[in-house]
């Protein structure tokens, strides 16, 4: 029963990618001779090495001649870091409100769900602009603002999942035993269920950094001196035309990202979704 | 009358790699004549649906291909072309499945489905074929034809939705028809009218059944000849009366000293304190359709029942009787409109939060699905030393227990660290007897609890459960469809319909002298009661 395929070669690729950025994001600026903030205005607007530019700066530089890799290096790590903790905050919460709604049923239920159909039909970067632009900009404003990113998803396909898991036998033989919804909740239902949410966490994912990039591209997100990937390729706005590797680089690093965690999200729920599995089998 | 409508000859069907054996069926070879009803008997995993699969050219597509000879009036099935062989079934073969509400397609008038297979097989003219539908529905004996044409599947029982299957599979009056569990789901009393019909359809028709059980009740009632397979090869095959009665093979034999006769337990056991009194129970479940009409439904009323320590209260009933209903209204999973539940001397409905929980203790439950009743992420070590940890044992002293359970249901207490999957069906229904075992309750409820389980299991699983009481002197509430079953370990009998106990006795009296009417039907139709007691009155093959 358990004869675990291969993955196929998109898959592996697709982990590839991101196991090498996750360590380019990690340890990469240990290797750039640059700071992130180094300014070479003799060296403004190099081309990529490859392209004629300087030994010094493989992939160019921008308008005020700062190194690309360094600052692509700095951006992944923003941008990786914000949208993790943004998915986690999300998922922790949604979670948390589908399974109340699970729990109580009746007016709980029925408030949290109005909750989630009301976030579910505003368009959620104008949530965003309004708040930013009330509260103004802060690091943890912005994460909190990306943690209320896909939270309605959690917080629907949990309520259903613990609904229908609450209905099988050994939950309700659990509950005959005694046990307190803590450890139904927590040592029954959540182990079999984890799945169907970790597959959500990587549809969200990229979701989430696509979010943060725009916003960073409007200039709403995040703010210098931090870098992101999104801010980088908003810079290079200007100079599409004469200097592209600006917002090509970062928007190649997105877009290889983004495509990557959905190719990995998609085998993973072909994998872990009782539905599929049954049909496999 | 003469010849062999179905021929099988080697018929092998591969398994592929990795399975727990090489062949599905292998080197199979039976002949099935017409007009007459082979059933072919097995238990879960013999190989029996796939042979029938076979027949249809509905093995799934995922096997290897299937090696032999099926011949049906001389054509092999198996090497006839794909177009050739669609033109056979529905018109000359036709297939019954075990869930006629799943057979049906629910948005389609139950009418206009068997319509589309006359239409598709025949140039008859729409009102020709509205004219074949109403005889056939006619025919197989459904109420009110005109009106039920018009109904959809839902709107039917399943008795009904299984009337319906065979009108359909009888649209073309095929000469073969096989029948694949067709009334396994079924109560027993919609069973006997099922079984009768196939009788009937055999006479007037002289069409060959093979039909397909686990149930040696159901083959003694319609059986010319029988097939035993196990592990996908035939066992023995030979005439009805001849099997039944004077097996050859050693696993015949065992299956059927397996099947559960009526055996009404002799009453002068002595029990012990009162362990449970319910009375008054009532529960009422409102369903509302979206345009807010409100259909009330009385799953149970007014329903008193009682049981001492020791004591085992079968609760017996069809599909819709309330009998789980109560069970749950007992055990506190639903919560009752009305009445009380008093369980050991201290009231049980009233009791909330951690009271509540405290109380679970004395009373557990033992659900009918061996395969959904284990939490498949613990191991079912943890699963039987759950119950004593949430109570405060200590986890040294809980696994201790836990272990000592598994080995008293008959399990290796080495496997304590295995995984539900790793187990047969079987193994799984004891692991949840321990687990119920284990917080050392006044009161067990056994909840259809060996009907999901292959004969030879049912049996041990009933010894286990009456031994354990012995043992622990718990008061079991044993609920069951199946009156075999529950003369064996019942001290005492209910019997429920809608919502209500039309009759209760010790079971002797129940089975000797039943009383209210409905008993009496039920009674008369457990399949095969007197194979065993006397000659049995069947019609002649050839009608």
């Amino acid at each position: 029963m358990k004869s675990m395929q291969r993955p196929g070669l998109p898959v592996l690729f697709a982990g590839a990618i991101l196991f090498a950025s996750v360590l380019v994001a990690l340890v990469g600026n240990v290797f750039t001779p640059h700071a992130v903030t180094d300014q070479a205005l003799l060296s403004r607007l190099q081309p990529p090495a490859f392209m004629g530019g300087q030994a010094e700066f493989p992939l160019g530089t921008d308008r005020i001649g700062r190194d690309m890799v360094t600052r692509l290096v700095a951006g992944l790590q923003m941008s990786l870091s914000v949208a993790l903790m943004g998915t986690l905050i999300g998922a922790v919460f949604g979670t948390l409100v589908g399974f109340a709604a699970a729990h109580f049923r009746g007016l709980v239920e029925e408030a949290l769900m109005m909750l989630v159909d009301f976030q579910a039909s505003l368009p959620f970067i104008l949530i965003a602009l309004t708040l930013l632009a009330f509260f103004g900009n802060s690091m943890v404003l912005f994460v909190i603002l990306m943690g209320m990113f896909g939270w309605e998803t959690y917080a629907r396909l949990a309520r259903g999942v613990v609904l229908s898991a609450r209905a099988q036998p050994y939950a309700k033989a659990v509950e005959a035993l005694g046990a307190g919804p803590g450890r139904l909740y927590g040592l029954h239902i959540l182990p079999n269920i984890a799945s169907a949410l970790i597959v959500q966490v990587t549809l969200t994912f990229p979701q989430i950094i696509l979010l943060e990039t725009s916003l960073s591209f409007l200039g709403l997100g995040i703010q210098p001196p931090n870098i992101s990937l999104g801010q980088i390729l908003g810079d290079g706005r200007d100079y599409l035309s004469t200097a592209w590797w600006i917002s090509v680089w970062p928007g190649l690093l997105i877009f290889l990202i983004t495509l990557s965690m959905s190719i990995l999200g998609d085998a993973l729920r072909d994998r872990l979704d009782p539905m599929l599995k049954t049909r496999t089998s | 009358m003469t010849g062999s409508l179905l021929q099988i000859d080697n018929l092998s069907v591969p398994l592929p790699k990795g399975a727990d054996r090489p062949f599905a069926v292998q080197d199979l070879s039976l002949t099935l004549n017409r007009s007459e009803i082979l059933c072919i008997v097995g238990e879960t995993g013999s190989g029996k649906s796939l042979t029938a699969l076979a027949a249809m050219g509905l093995l799934p597509k995922n096997l290897p291909r299937a090696t032999g000879r099926i011949a049906f009036e001389g054509t092999d099935l198996l090497q006839i072309p794909e177009a050739e062989r669609m033109h056979l079934s529905g018109r000359r073969l036709a297939m019954v499945f075990q869930e006629p509400i799943a057979s049906l397609n629910p948005v389609y008038r139950v009418g206009d489905q068997v319509a589309e297979v006359i239409g598709l097989h025949s140039d008859l003219s729409a009102a020709q074929i509205r004219q074949r539908v109403l005889d056939l529905f006619t025919e197989v004996r459904l109420p009110d034809p005109q009106a039920l044409m018009r109904a959809y599947p839902h709107q039917l029982s399943g008795g009904q939705c299984q009337r319906v299957m065979i009108a359909t599979a009888l649209a073309m009056d095929p000469a073969l028809l096989i029948a694949d569990e067709p009334t396994t789901a079924l109560d027993v009393t919609t069973q006997a009218q099922i079984l009768q019909l196939m009788l009937d359809l055999r006479r007037q028709h002289g069409t060959g059944i093979l039909f397909i059980t686990h149930d040696f009740g159901v083959v003694a009632e319609i059986a010319d000849r029988v097939a035993v397979m196990r592990h996908g090869q035939l066992v023995e095959i030979g005439p009805a009366a001849q099997i039944l009665r004077d097996p050859q093979a050693d696993y015949t034999r065992q299956l059927i000293a397996a099947v559960p006769r009526l055996d009404p337990r002799p009453p002068g056991r002595s029990f012990g304190a009162a362990v449970l009194a319910a009375t008054g129970l009532t529960k009422t479940y409102h369903t509302r359709t979206l345009f807010g009409a409100s259909r009330r439904v009385e799953a149970l009323s007014k329903v008193d029942i009682s049981l001492r320590r020791g004591e085992t209260l079968g609760l017996v009933g069809e599909s819709g009787s309330g009998k789980s209903t109560l069970a749950q209204c007992v055990i506190r999973l639903v919560q009752p409109d009305k009445g009380d539940v008093v369980i050991d001397g201290g009231t049980f409905t009233g009791l909330r939060g951690r009271a509540l929980r405290e109380a679970r203790r004395r009373v557990q439950i033992v659900f009918q699905d061996p395969y959904t009743a284990l939490d498949p992420r613990q191991p079912i070590g943890r699963a039987v030393a759950e119950g004593p940890l949430i109570h405060g044992l200590p986890r040294a002293e809980a696994w201790a227990r836990a272990l000592d359970l598994i080995a008293a249901v008959g399990l290796d207490p080495a496997s304590a660290k295995r995984f539900p999957h790793e187990f047969s069906g079987g193994q799984r229904q004891r692991v949840c007897i321990a687990r119920a075992l284990a917080v050392r309750p006044d009161l067990l409820i056994a909840d259809e609890s060996v009907s999901a389980l292959d004969v030879s299991v049912q049996l041990q699983v009933l010894e286990l459960l009456a031994e354990m009481q012995q043992q622990f002197q718990f008061g079991m509430l044993f609920i069951t469809h199946d009156l075999r079953v529950a003369s064996r370990i019942c001290d005492r009998i209910a019997v429920m319909r809608r919502g209500r106990i039309v009759e209760e006795q010790a079971t002797q009296t129940l089975f000797a002298d039943p009383k209210d009417p409905y008993t009496r039907d039920l009674l008369a139709a457990v399949p095969g009661r007197d194979w065993r007691d006397g000659p049995r009155h069947k019609e002649p093959a050839d009608g």
